[in-house]
C-alpha cells in the first residue's frame, strides 16, 4: 500500500495547519494597517509638523531598502548611503542643470540610475563577504563623495544645489510652507514601494533570499543561483534607496554632498536594527522612533542623546535582538497566551 | 464743565499712554548645539544671551522671546526642517543664527515664501544675500577678508609670490578666490593652489605644507574652517620650520580664532591675518564687550569674531524692533528698518548696505605677537575702512546673479 | 640633491611617520579580530580614551608626555580587559552584525562621555622640549616629533615581533589564530589568552591615540572618524597578522602621503582606491587567510 493512503487524520490535520500557516503569512493582517493609519492620522493631528513628517517617511523608505539586503538577504554593507546620494543627485542635477522639474518622473529616473549603479557595483562586490565586503562598500561610497567634491562645479560641493524648484504634483498640488503636499506625496510613494517590496519578500524569490541569509552553503549546494539572486536584490534595494534620496531632494528643494556621508549609512542601519530586521515593518518603527526621539531628546541635551542612542543599541543587542518589533511581538504573544484559558 | 474737560483730557491721556502696548517679539535662534561644531554655536549663543540680558531695557516696554533650536550638521536638511517649524509652529517673527552656509541656502526659498526676515550671524558664502530679499547678514563674506588681504600682502607685507592652501569645500574656494583676485590685481603671482581634503576630517597637513615649503613662495595664504583645523595648521607650520625657511603665513582671521590662540604657542607669532575682530581690538565698545563677557562667563572664556558678530546681530534686531515700536509682524518692514543701519560695535563701525543687505565693516590687518603679560595677542598693523563684499560689487561668478 | 629625490625623501619620511601611527593603533584590532573573530568597533574609542588620559595627565597633573603615554596605555588596557570579561565575552558566538552594533553603541556612549567631561573643543598636549623643533640633516629638516614617532614605531615592531615569534605566549597566540579548536584541545587556555591580547591591543590603541594628539588634535569624534582608517588597515593587512598590519600601514601611509603631496586635488582618494584594489585581488588582505 502507498504511504499516502495510510496517513492518519491527525497527520492530515497537522499538514493542513502547516499549509495554512505558510499561506497566512502572505495575506494581509489587520495589524499591518496600523502603521499606515498612524501615518495618515499624523497628517491630521500634527498639521504643523509635516516638514518633519516628510523626512521621517523618507528615512522609513531608506531603512526599508536596507532591510531588503540586510534583513532578508543578510548582506552587511556600510555604503548604502551611496545609492541614497545617487538618487538625490539625479533629481538635483536634473532640476538644476537640465530643467527636469517634474517630480514623479524624477523618482523613476532616480530609481533607474541608482539601480544601475547598484547592479554594476553589486555584480563585482557581492562575490565577497564579511569584513571585505564591508570595507569595499564603504570605500565605494566615500570615493563617490570625493568624486562629487572634485567636480564641485557640477555638484555644488558641500554648499550644494540651492533653490531647486519642482513643478506641482500632477500639475495641481502646490508646495506650501507647511509641507502638506510633500507629506502626502511621500506617503503615497512609500505605500507604492512598500507594496512592491512586500510582494517580493513573500515570493519564492524572497524565500530564496532568506535561505541565502540563513545558510549560504546549503543554497549553493542545492544549486540555487546565489550570486544572481544577491545581485538582483541589491539592485532593487539600490533603486529604492535612490527613490528615497530623490524624495529627500524634492521635499527639501536642496541637496549637498553630505547625503553620501558615512554617518547616513550608519544612521539608517541603527534605525533598522532598533526596529527589527527582516520584518518590513521594523523599518517603520525603527525610523519613526529614532527620528522622533532624536527630535525631542537632542533639544534637551545633544550629549545625552548620543549617550542614550549608544545605550539603546547596547541594550538592544543584549536583550532585544529582534528589535522593537520583536519586543512587540513577544508582548502580544504573551498577552494572547494569557487570555487563552 | 471744566471738571468734565479735565476728566476727558485725563481719559484721553490715559488712552494714548495705554496704546504704547507692550509687544513680545518672538525670535527663532538656529545654531549648532550638538556635534563637532557645537563650540561655534555656543560662541554665538553666548553673545546673543549676553546682549539680550544687558539691553532688554532698551526696547522696553516690549520684550523678546527667544526660541532656540539645533541647526544640526551642515547638510541644510535639519536646519530647514527646524527653521520651517519655528515659523509655522512657534510662529516666530524673526529668524537668526545660522553658522553654516548650507542652512541659510536651504532656507532662502522658505523665508521668501513666509516673508520672515533671516538675520545671519555667521554663514559666509558671498551670494547668500542674493537668494532672498528677506535675508540680511551681520557677519562677513569670505571676500571681506580675502580680497583686501590680497592687496595688503603684495603692497605692505612684500609678498611677490604666494601659495594657496585650503580645505576643499566652498568657503575654502571662495576665500582663496577672493585673495587671488585681490593679489593678482595688485601685481602678485600665485604659485599654486592646494586643496587639503574635506572639512570633515582633520587631515595631517604635513604633505601639503611640505610641498609648499619646497616651492618656496614668499607667502602662504591658508583657509581652514575655524575650529579643529586651526590648531593643526599652526602646529604643522611650526614643526616644518616654515617661518625660518622664509614662507610667511597669512590668511583670514579664521586662522587664529581667539579661543584657541593661547594653545598655538610660539609657532603662531608673526602670522598676519585680515579680519574684522580680535579680542585685543582697541575701541571702547570692545573693551566694554570683553569686560561684560568675562563677568558673565569667567576670565578664561574669550569672545571671538563669531561672538562679536552675534552681538551686533542682536543689536541690529533690537534697533529694528525699537524703530518699528515692537510691531515686527511685517517681515519686509523689519528688513527695511535694517537697511542702512549703522553702529559702533566691538568690531568698530558696521553698516548694513541698503542695496545688498550685507555688512560693510572695517578690515584690520593683524599680526600675532606675544604681549607683555606673556599671553599671545594681536597687534593691528593697518585698517581698511568700510569694506564691502567685493564679490557682489564686481559680480564675480554666482555673486552676479 | 636632485629635486625629485628630495620629494621622495619627504614623502617617505612623512609617510613613514603616518604609517607608524596607523600600525600602533591598528595592530590590536587586527590581532583581536583574527584571534577571536570579534568585530570591535569600539577600538577607536579606546584610542580616544588614551588620548584624553594623556591630556588630563599632562595638563592637570603635570606628568611628562612620555610617562603619560605609558600610563594611558596601561590604564586603558586594564579597563578594556574589564569590558572584555563582562560584556564582550557574551557575544563571541553572536553574529558579526550584533558585535558591530554592540561596539558601535559603546563607541557612541564613549563619545558622549568624552564630550561631557572634556567638551567638543579639540585639545592639544604640551610637549617636552626635545620633541619640539626639528633635526637638520643638511638638505632638509625633519620635525623631531615625527622622527620620534618613527623610532618608537620601530622599537614596538621589534618588541612585538619578538613576542610573537620567539616567546611561548606568542606561539600560543599564533596557534589560536590558526586553529582555535586545535589550540584548545592541546590545553591552551584561549579565553585567558584573548583577554591578555585584547588588553595589550587596546593599550596600544591608547598609545596611538596619545601620539595622535600632536598630529591631528583630539576631539570626541576621533573615536569614529579614525575608525574607518583602522578598519581599512586591518582589512588590507589581513586579520590576525602582525606582518600584514605593518605592510598595510606602510602601503597606505605612504600612498596617502604621496597622493596628498603629488596630486592634492584627489589626495584623499588614494587610500580608498588602494583599499579597493587590494581587496578585489586579495579579499583576505595581504596576509589574511580565506
Amino acid at each position: 500500500m502507498a504511504a499516502s493512503e495510510t496517513i492518519s487524520p491527525e497527520r492530515n490535520a497537522a499538514r493542513e495547519r502547516a499549509a495554512e500557516y505558510l499561506l497566512s503569512r502572505h495575506r494581509f493582517h489587520w495589524q499591518e494597517a496600523l502603521p499606515w493609519l498612524i501615518a495618515i492620522a499624523a497628517y491630521f493631528i500634527f498639521p504643523d509638523r509635516m516638514t518633519f513628517g516628510s523626512q521621517v517617511l523618507v528615512m522609513v523608505m531608506f531603512a526599508l531598502s536596507l532591510d531588503l539586503i540586510l534583513g532578508y538577504a543578510g548582506i552587511v554593507t556600510l555604503g548604502h548611503a551611496a545609492f541614497f546620494g545617487i538618487g538625490a543627485y539625479t533629481v538635483g542635477l536634473g532640476a538644476a542643470r537640465l530643467g527636469w522639474t517634474e517630480p514623479i518622473s524624477g523618482l523613476f529616473a532616480a530609481a533607474m540610475v541608482s539601480a544601475l549603479v547598484g547592479f554594476l557595483t553589486g555584480w563585482f562586490l557581492l562575490r565577497y563577504r564579511g569584513l571585505t565586503l564591508l570595507m569595499l562598500t564603504l570605500a565605494t561610497a566615500i570615493m563617490l563623495q570625493e568624486a562629487g567634491n572634485l567636480r564641485s562645479d557640477l555638484s555644488g560641493g558641500y554648499d550644494g544645489l540651492p533653490g531647486l524648484e519642482f513643478k506641482p504634483l500632477l500639475g495641481i498640488f502646490q508646495y506650501d510652507l507647511y509641507g502638506r503636499a510633500n507629506y502626502i506625496y511621500a506617503l503615497v510613494a512609500l505605500a507604492v514601494v512598500f507594496y512592491f517590496v512586500r510582494r517580493i519578500v513573500y515570493s519564492p524569490f524572497g524565500q530564496a533570499l532568506t535561505g541565502i541569509r540563513e545558510n549560504i552553503r546549503r543554497m549553493h549546494a542545492i544549486g540555487s543561483p546565489v550570486h544572481r539572486r544577491l545581485v538582483t536584490v541589491y539592485t532593487i534595494a539600490a533603486g529604492i534607496a535612490g527613490i528615497a534620496g530623490a524624495l529627500f531632494t524634492q521635499t527639501n528643494a536642496y541637496v549637498t554632498l553630505t547625503v553620501f556621508d558615512f554617518d547616513n549609512s550608519a544612521k539608517v542601519m541603527v534605525m533598522l536594527i532598533l526596529g527589527g530586521t527582516g520584518r518590513l515593518y521594523g523599518a517603520f518603527i525603527g525610523a519613526a522612533v529614532y527620528m522622533v526621539l532624536e527630535d525631542h531628546l537632542s533639544k534637551l541635551s545633544p550629549t545625552f542623546w548620543q549617550f542614550g542612542i549608544g545605550l539603546l543599541l547596547v541594550l538592544a543587542v543584549l536583550f532585544a535582538r529582534r528589535g522593537l518589533l520583536g519586543l512587540l511581538e513577544d508582548a502580544s504573544k504573551y498577552f494572547t497566551k494569557r487570555s487563552k484559558p | 464743565m471744566k471738571f468734565m474737560r479735565w476728566l476727558g483730557l485725563t481719559a484721553l491721556a490715559l488712552t494714548v499712554g495705554g496704546t504704547a502696548q507692550a509687544e513680545t517679539v518672538k525670535i527663532g535662534v538656529v545654531l549648532p548645539f550638538s556635534g563637532a561644531n557645537a563650540d561655534l554655536g555656543h560662541q554665538v549663543d553666548k553673545a546673543f544671551d549676553l546682549y539680550v540680558k544687558l539691553h532688554a531695557k532698551d526696547i522696553a516696554p516690549h520684550k523678546v522671546e527667544i526660541v532656540k533650536r539645533d541647526e544640526g550638521p551642515p547638510t541644510g536638511a535639519v536646519a530647514k526642517t527646524v527653521a520651517t517649524e519655528l515659523i509655522t509652529n512657534d510662529k516666530v517673527q524673526i529668524l537668526t543664527g545660522f553658522v553654516f552656509s548650507p542652512s541659510a541656502i536651504a532656507l532662502a526659498p522658505v523665508v521668501t515664501q513666509a516673508k520672515v526676515p533671516m538675520v545671519i550671524a555667521n554663514a559666509g558664502t558671498a551670494w547668500i544675500t542674493n537668494l532672498s530679499p528677506y535675508i540680511a547678514r551681520l557677519s562677513f563674506s569670505m571676500w571681506h577678508h580675502g580680497y583686501p588681504m590680497g592687496a595688503y600682502a603684495h603692497d605692505k607685507i612684500g609678498c611677490k609670490t604666494a601659495a594657496l592652501a585650503y580645505t576643499d569645500f566652498p568657503p575654502g574656494k571662495d576665500s582663496t578666490e577672493a585673495f587671488k583676485t585681490g593679489f593678482e590685481k595688485a601685481g602678485g603671482k600665485i604659485t599654486e593652489a592646494i586643496p587639503m581634503g574635506s572639512p570633515v576630517q582633520v587631515p595631517d597637513f604635513t604633505p601639503f605644507f611640505q610641498k609648499i615649503k619646497d616651492a618656496k613662495p614668499d607667502c602662504m595664504y591658508v583657509f581652514i574652517p575655524s575650529g579643529a583645523h586651526a590648531t593643526g595648521v599652526m602646529k604643522t607650520y611650526g614643526e616644518l620650520g616654515m617661518r625660518k625657511a622664509g614662507v610667511k603665513l597669512i590668511g583670514p582671521m579664521d586662522l587664529i580664532p581667539d579661543n584657541k590662540l593661547q594653545d598655538m604657542g610660539d609657532a603662531a607669532i608673526g602670522t598676519i591675518v585680515m579680519g574684522n575682530y580680535a579680542v585685543d581690538l582697541n575701541n571702547p565698545e570692545n573693551k566694554a564687550f570683553n569686560t561684560e563677557w568675562h563677568k558673565a562667563y569667567g576670565k578664561d572664556s574669550y569672545p571671538d569674531f563669531m561672538s562679536a558678530a552675534g552681538w551686533d546681530t542682536m543689536h541690529a534686531i533690537f534697533d529694528a524692533i525699537k524703530k518699528l515700536n515692537g510691531k515686527a509682524e511685517d517681515g519686509a518692514k523689519v528688513i527695511d528698518a535694517m537697511k542702512g543701519w549703522t553702529t559702533n560695535g566691538p568690531r568698530g563701525k558696521v553698516t548694513i548696505d541698503a542695496a545688498t543687505r550685507d555688512i560693510v565693516q572695517d578690515e584690520n590687518a593683524m599680526e600675532v605677537i606675544r604681549k607683555p603679560d606673556g599671553k599671545l595677542g594681536i597687534k593691528v598693523l593697518g585698517t581698511t575702512k568700510a569694506v564691502k563684499d567685493e564679490c557682489k560689487e564686481q559680480k564675480v561668478g554666482r555673486c552676479g546673479s | 640633491m636632485p629635486h625629485f629625490a628630495i620629494i621622495a625623501v619627504s614623502i617617505l619620511f612623512d609617510g613613514l611617520a603616518y604609517a607608524m601611527f596607523l600600525f600602533i593603533t591598528s595592530v590590536g584590532l587586527s590581532v583581536t579580530m583574527g584571534l577571536m573573530g570579534f568585530v570591535n568597533l569600539a577600538h577607536g574609542a579606546f584610542a580616544m580614551a588614551g588620548g584624553y588620559v594623556v591630556v588630563s595627565l599632562t595638563k592637570d597633573f603635570g606628568v611628562g608626555f612620555v610617562p603619560s603615554l605609558v600610563i594611558a596605555a596601561l590604564v586603558v588596557g586594564a579597563v578594556s580587559a574589564v569590558f572584555e570579561r563582562t560584556l564582550y565575552r557574551r557575544l563571541y558566538k553572536s553574529t558579526d552584525l550584533e558585535q558591530v552594533l554592540l561596539t558601535i553603541g559603546l563607541a557612541f556612549m564613549a563619545i558622549a562621555t568624552a564630550t561631557y567631561f572634556y567638551g567638543p573643543i579639540p585639545k592639544s598636549v604640551p610637549l617636552p622640549d626635545w620633541l619640539q623643533g626639528d633635526i637638520n640633516l643638511g638638505f632638509r629638516t625633519f620635525p623631531s616629533y615625527r622622527a620620534f614617532l618613527i623610532a618608537l614605531g620601530a622599537v614596538l615592531i621589534a618588541v612585538l615581533w619578538y613576542a610573537f615569534e620567539r616567546t611561548n605566549i606568542g606561539a600560543k597566540i599564533r596557534a589560536a589564530v590558526d586553529n582555535r579548536r586545535m589550540a584548545e584541545s592541546v590545553g591552551i587556555n584561549v579565553d585567558r589568552l584573548f583577554t591578555l591580547t585584547f588588553a595589550v591591543g587596546s593599550g596600544l590603541a591608547a598609545l596611538g591615540g596619545g601620539l595622535a594628539i600632536q598630529l591631528f588634535g583630539l576631539n570626541p569624534s576621533f573615536a569614529v572618524l579614525y575608525l574607518v582608517l583602522f578598519l581599512i588597515v586591518v582589512a588590507v593587512g589581513g586579520l590576525g597578522s602582525l606582518k600584514g598590519t605593518l605592510l598595510a600601514a606602510l602601503v597606505l601611509g605612504i600612498f596617502d602621503t604621496a597622493g596628498k603631496y603629488l596630486l592634492a586635488d584627489a589626495g584623499g582618494f588614494f587610500i580608498y582606491a588602494v583599499t579597493v584594489v587590494v581587496l578585489l585581488i586579495k579579499p583576505a588582505g595581504f596576509y589574511g587567510r580565506e
